[in-house]
């Protein structure tokens, strides 16, 4: 298998990503050239061509994840790829393909924003948007790598959820895991779990394209087969025609919602480390996660006992481990390339329970650890909860 | 010229095979044009003698992006003028399928005029039939690219006073291969060029003049839906290969319609494939 180039390589982690696409079966790539994703697409092109992946530069990133949704349409698994300012763009597209119940992958490299914000900069700005940031209601399932590993794993892992779910899936990095050089190890073709599409494979003429599995999932078909279906952006019935009314509304959207929600268990993923006797736990994602460790560990030298919870999945997110732990610490801390986004999602679900302390991390948020430092040890001081996110400055 | 009779005699044709009949009634007002255009393109479908299984149709948002939600075929109602990137991403994907776009002038030249440039640029092969009824209709008779001079509109209450965009010659410049112009008048000749240009390989346009009979023609007090046609009939001109700079439209001026465009230019998946196949070749 040319797509998936098994051993032991030093990649950044844009190219891990490519990889992970590859070995998932991405087979597409519709996109416009941002930094800091453009590595993405560099190796994407060079192999594209043993793979016979097709790659198409958009006009710009509205007609990108256009592309990318009529491809996946087609049967291709496909994706894009971007930074915040194409993120926003994109946020038209990311509607419609919940709407339309259509497998893909969106990989945003977040750099700090607003607007054009620094370029080659690590933020992790994004998180809200990829949640809320199309209109409607909705539910998505968003990774984040922390490492140039995880940048090949979660895109597989991406793309599976988005095959399982029929969703857009959003791959929230950030620009110092893109570019982080680091060893992976891509296992043998053979030990990668990849989801199949979920196929329809009845008469042609009782295909319903949202007629729902027992999981809110419909199942799909290839244009050119021969089914000769529609799907709207409308709110619709199961056959896909628009029907405008409350009763119609409900039965096609809360299923949207619902296939994610009711399922978020299954979903939801975190990694923890000294959770069992910790009395902090430092609640981070993405690049933060190796300032988190860094700090966990010199803390714990000095005999502070603080865990870490990494979240694999932001969204959905993990609700109830997040209020087991504040059940049983003094604080949380959330540290953040950004001006507090997760911190409230930690801050809703601790109810109370916790001190949820927010450690604006700014952009040497990846290996940074002297303000955790600081923060883990005023927390372990601490012995009442205070109302609300507690920010430290 | 045509006459009105000879339009009537196209108008028979079983058409179960390409419109999905469990969705009729359609939501086009009475003396609406848009059901006229549906009517040439599925008798071109079938006339064309190509395998439907392999027709995909996707529309914008409007009157006229209801189409795709009527025809049979693998069919997408997508978002305000996007419409032509989202089918371009099924052609670069599965370049075995024939993808038409179907939507309305302000979806196609005003929110999605960039997707169509370009899209006529890089000569993805595709066919994109754009009814022009001078209005945003669906939301109520506002202002187009496309509304001469001096029309009235809700958003121009005073005349308009912005210079429309001519089609034809927007899509010759960017690069189409294919354009023609034909009212909904004209329904047998519009028919024939839709089943010339579903056979064309290359981005091709075939603009198509119609009556909205709710909103452009009332506001303008131009009559209803027939006394658009009749104007059709009165003021329009066949120009076959007519330089597409000369097509601009003035208010209830004349129409010159025809084919003007019609050429060869290698399509975007035909150098795509071409190329690598090259690299592949030196690889060796
Ligand atoms: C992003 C977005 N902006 C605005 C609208 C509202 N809208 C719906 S149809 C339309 C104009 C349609 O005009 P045209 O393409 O000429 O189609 P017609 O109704 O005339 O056939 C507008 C502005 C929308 N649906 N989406
Ligand atoms: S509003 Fe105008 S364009 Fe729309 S259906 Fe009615 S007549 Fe046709
Ligand atoms: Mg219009």
């Amino acid at each position: 298998m040319k797509a998936v180039v098994q051993g032991s390589h030093v990649l950044m982690g844009n190219h891990a990503c490519v990889e992970g696409a590859l070995a998932a079966g991405c087979r597409f790539l519709g996109g416009y050239p941002i930094a800091p994703a453009l590595e993405i697409y560099e190796r994407f092109l060079e192999r594209a061509k043993e793979v016979d992946a097709t790659f198409i530069q958009m006009e710009d990133e509205i007609s990108a994840l256009a592309a990318v949704l009529g491809a996946s349409w087609t049967g291709k698994k496909s994706m894009t790829v971007t930074s915040g300012p194409g993120l926003s763009l994109m946020m038209e597209h990311l509607g419609l393909g919940v709407m339309l119940e259509t497998p893909c992958v969106i990989v945003d490299i977040q750099r700090v924003g607003p607007s054009l914000g620094m370029p080659n900069r690590p933020s992790q700005g994004d998180m809200m948007q990829a949640r809320w940031g199309s209109h409607g209601d909705y539910e998505i399932v968003a990774l984040s790598p922390s490492s140039a590993q995880d940048m090949f794993d979660y895109t597989i892992k991406a793309f599976n959820f988005s095959e399982r779910y029929r969703i857009p899936v959003a791959l929230m990095a950030d620009e110092y895991v893109a570019h982080v050089k680091e060893e992976i190890i891509i296992p043998p073709f053979e030990k990668i779990h990849i989801e199949p599409r979920r196929y329809y494979d009845g008469p042609h003429n009782g295909y319903l394209p949202f007629k729902r599995d027992k999981n809110y999932v419909p199942r799909m078909v290839d244009i050119g087969k021969g089914y000769r279906f529609h799907v709207t952006g409308l709110t619709h019935d199961d056959r896909g025609y628009p029907i405008m009314n409350e009763e119609c509304q409900e039965y096609n959207v809360h299923p949207l919602v619902r296939k994610i929600r009711d399922y978020a268990d299954s979903i939801v993923e975190v990694q923890e480390s000294n959770t069992e006797d910790a009395e902090v736990v430092i609640v981070s994602y993405g690049g933060t996660t190796r300032a988190a460790l860094k700090a966990m560990a010199q803390a714990r030298k000095s005999g502070m006992k603080v865990g870490s919870l990494k979240l694999v999945t932001v969204w959905p997110f993990p609700e109830k481990r997040v209020v087991e732990l504040a059940k049983k610490v003094k604080a949380l801390i959330v540290p953040e390339m950004n001006f507090g986004q997760v911190v409230f999602e930690v801050e809703r679900c601790s109810h109370g329970y916790a001190n949820v302390i927010f450690v604006p991390h700014g952009e040497k948020g990846a290996e940074h650890t002297e303000d955790l430092l600081a923060v883990i040890t005023q927390a372990m001081q601490e012995n009442i909860v205070r109302d609300g996110i507690i920010e430290y400055t | 010229m045509e006459t009105l009779e000879s339009t009537k005699l196209e108008v028979i044709h079983p058409m179960e095979d390409v419109l999905r009949m469990d969705r009729i009634p359609h939501i086009w007002c009475p003396g609406c044009g848009i059901g006229l255009a549906v009517t040439a393109f599925s008798a071109a479908l079938e006339k064309a003698n190509i395998d439907l299984n392999k027709v995909s149709i996707v529309s914008g948002i409007g009157c006229t992006g209801r189409v795709a939600g009527y025809v049979k075929l693998d069919s997408f109602h997508t978002t305000h003028g996007r419409a032509v990137a989202f089918a371009t991403g099924i052609k670069a994907a599965n370049p075995d399928i024939k993808v038409v776009v179907f939507s309305g002038d302000g979806d196609l030249i005003a929110i999605g005029g960039n997707h169509f440039i370009h899209a006529a640029r890089r000569n993805i092969d595709m066919l994109v039939i754009c009814v022009n009824n001078f209005i945003y209709a669906m939301t109520g008779g506002q202002v187009a690219p496309t509304t001469p001079l001096k029309a009235y509109a809700t958003t121009c209450p005073f005349g308009c006073v912005e210079p429309p965009f001519n089609i034809p010659y927007l899509a010759d410049s960017s690069g189409a291969v294919y354009v023609a112009r034909w009212t909904t008048l004209h329904i047998r000749r519009l028919c024939n060029s839709m089943t010339e240009a579903l056979h064309k390989k290359g981005f091709s346009v075939i603009e198509v003049i119609s009556p909205c009979a709710q909103y452009y023609s009332r506001i303008n007090r131009l009559g209803d839906g027939l006394d658009m046609m009749k104007f059709y009939h009165d003021n329009s001109e066949i120009r076959h290969g007519e330089d597409t700079k000369n097509l601009d439209i003035g208010f209830q001026g004349k129409i010159i319609v025809g084919k003007f465009v019609d050429r060869e230019r290698p399509t975007y998946m035909e150098r795509y494939t071409e190329r690598l196949a090259q690299i592949k070749g030196a690889k060796k």
